[in-house]
């Protein structure tokens, strides 16, 4: 046994996103370049058009709970492959890969957590885990994280980021859109409040069942909302998409959200929010 | 437009020598005695093809042009149909029929994805894709369902919601979760009959109910198999296989827990018969509506949530910190 053990965990922990490596990094959206030490100064908001990059699952919980207050509820829940899916990988082997690589066993991560020492649940998609795609794993969790703040009468604050329902689970992904929707509606009917945060980007079944069902909606600055992907749009409009379709600010326009948020004030308006109920 | 799919054509052959006979049998009656052993050899070569259909052959089936739709159904199944038009907030869908209707003497309400049929036709209903406004007039006759007692009887049959920017403009997203958010919570039985084709969020949007049912050849889906192959494969050519890892067939459905019946289809599908295809569906949903009417409604929303709350396959460790 070593005298001194290496503290490797912050350098290597598997749970933090995949930022691109190098000194410059491009933005998704103006496509300017940056400087990589001032966008992780500026919480990763482009400096020049206020793109907010994704970010991991521990940063969203720092940023947003008070220190050290987030304990994950049923972190063990795995997925299985019911339908024994094989497309030009085994969705099992595809499973253990998205495991290895961001250190968590499937897309959603909830837990009891508390903002200015109030208790709320907060649940957060991960989208480096197979694009925050919905399967059995996240719609059973969400269901029992809004069965636990309706029991425990706490309020309820879910970030978005996912590509829709998870085609490797077929149809038992579909019916995850209506079992978390009638979960959250359990929970609205008992007076839970629900915060529904979307984030870039969040699409499909996701959008299309709990992420549009929230109290209030609130999404970060250009973040590409929608329920078809705009790929999927033009291929069957054929004509050019009109200029920032599907961007927060778009959904803000034709009165889909309540309010776009910058992420270094987040966590202050959702104080804010919740202190009014 | 083809009106045949390709395994359908050697039946096809037959059916159109029978009919030759049956031409020449008004001059000359000999004809006529063919007929009979042609027909019990159609019958038993659409037996076998029709015990071994994969599942793209099944979507196909799903999808025929000449299969019947929500108003055929309509008119064989109910008496007294009166359409109901529009969401009171921008348009009228033609995607969706609503309207009240007669089942077995009980008023119900009926609301269905129509494709429409013969090209025109389906333009005007948008090939039964449904924008923000049909959910929202689906939904309207769902809450008018509510406040009057009335069961509801849902017909699925939808390549999927609409994807424009009209849609996404008026809320596509929001339109389909209210939906499954209200139906989830209303006393009154509901009962979804997939007929054809159930198309991800579009058919789920008319689809969360007491008793989910489907004909013997219509399929149910996160995903078109064109829409899987071109995304997972990289390669729209592999369709069948899409088709056959998605498991969207009825009796897939049925092994998944996630609906609790098949209706049987005659001989060849339902476009065959339609007529018989449309008594075996009312004799159906009839039972099961008597049957779910007898459930206390606080109990009946109690089991619908229970229903969907046990879809889903996940593992986890006997004692599960949390």
């Amino acid at each position: 046994m070593p005298w001194f053990k290496k503290e490797r965990h912050l350098l290597t922990d598997p749970r933090k996103v995949k930022f691109p490596e190098g000194l410059w990094v491009k933005c998704n959206n103006c496509r300017g370049i940056i400087y990589r030490k001032e966008l992780v100064r500026s919480d990763k908001v482009c400096p020049k058009c206020d793109y907010h990059f994704p970010i991991s699952v521990n940063e969203r919980i720092s940023m947003i709970a008070d220190e050290g207050s987030f304990h994950e509820w049923n972190a063990d829940l795995s997925p299985k492959d019911p339908l024994k899916f094989k497309d030009t990988m085994r969705y099992a082997d595809r499973l253990v890969k998205n495991k290895e690589k961001t250190g968590y066993p499937d897309a959603l991560v909830i837990g009891g957590a508390k903002m200015n020492c109030q208790p709320l649940a907060l649940a957060i998609l991960n989208f480096s885990f197979m694009a925050g795609s919905m399967g059995s794993v996240v719609g059973e969790k969400l269901t029992r994280g809004l069965e636990r703040a309706k029991d425990e009468k706490i309020p309820f604050v879910l970030f978005s980021a996912s590509g829709g329902a998870r085609m490797q689970e077929g149809v038992l992904s579909l019916m995850q859109m209506a079992k978390t929707s009638a979960a959250v509606a359990r929970f609205q009917s008992e007076k839970g409040l629900f915060i529904s945060v979307l984030t870039d980007p969040t699409f499909g079944g996701v959008t299309a069942s709990f992420a549009m069902l929230g109290d209030i909606i609130i999404a970060e600055p250009k973040s590409l909302i929608g329920f078809a992907g705009p790929r999927v749009i033009q291929q069957t409009i054929k004509t050019q998409l009109p200029k920032g379709f599907q961007r927060a600010e778009f959904l803000l326009e034709h009165g889909m959200i309540d309010m776009i948020v910058e992420r270094k004030s987040m966590r202050d308006t959702l104080i804010q929010l919740l202190s009014f109920f | 437009m083809k009106e045949y799919l390709d395994f359908e054509t050697p039946v096809m052959q037959i059916q159109e020598k029978i009919d030759q006979l049956k031409d020449l049998g008004k001059t000359n009656s000999r004809k006529l005695d063919e007929i009979p052993k042609l027909q019990k050899k159609m019958e038993e070569l659409q037996r076998e093809i029709y015990s071994k259909l994969s599942p793209w052959q099944i979507t196909q089936l799903a999808r025929h042009p000449r299969r019947p739709g929500t108003s055929d159904y309509i008119k064989l199944i109910f008496e007294d149909f009166v359409e109901l038009h529009g969401d009171r907030l921008y348009g009228d869908d033609k995607s969706m029929i609503t309207g009240l209707a007669r089942l077995e003497g009980r008023s119900v309400i009926v609301i269905g994805h129509e494709k429409g049929k013969g090209v025109k036709d389906r333009i005007v209903h948008n090939f039964g894709m449904s924008h923000p406004e049909g959910y929202r007039k689906a939904l309207r006759i769902m809450e008018l369902a509510e406040k009057f007692n009335k069961p509801i009887i849902t017909f699925v049959d939808t390549p999927g919601a609409y994807p424009g920017v009209q849609a996404e403009e008026r809320g596509q997203s929001e339109a389909i979760a209210k939906n499954l958010w209200v139906m989830s919570q209303l006393s009154v039985p509901i009962i979804a009959v997939v007929i054809g084709e159930g198309g991800s969020g579009g058919a789920l949007a008319i689809s969360v109910a007491d008793q989910m049912l489907m004909l013997e050849y219509s399929v149910y889906s996160v995903i078109s198999p064109e829409g899987c192959a071109a995304i997972l494969w990289d390669d729209p050519a592999k369709i069948s296989e899409a088709a056959e890892s998605l498991r969207l067939t009825a009796k897939d459905l049925l092994a998944l827990g996630v609906i609790e019946d098949i209706i049987p289809e005659p001989l060849g599908g339902a476009h065959y018969d339609p007529k018989k295809m449309g008594e075996l569906i009312s004799k159906t949903i009839c039972k099961k509506v008597s049957a779910l009417e007898l459930i206390p409604p606080e109990e009946r929303v109690k089991q619908r949530y229970e229903r969907l709350r046990k879809i889903g396959a996940y593992t986890e460790p006997a004692s599960s910190p949390s």
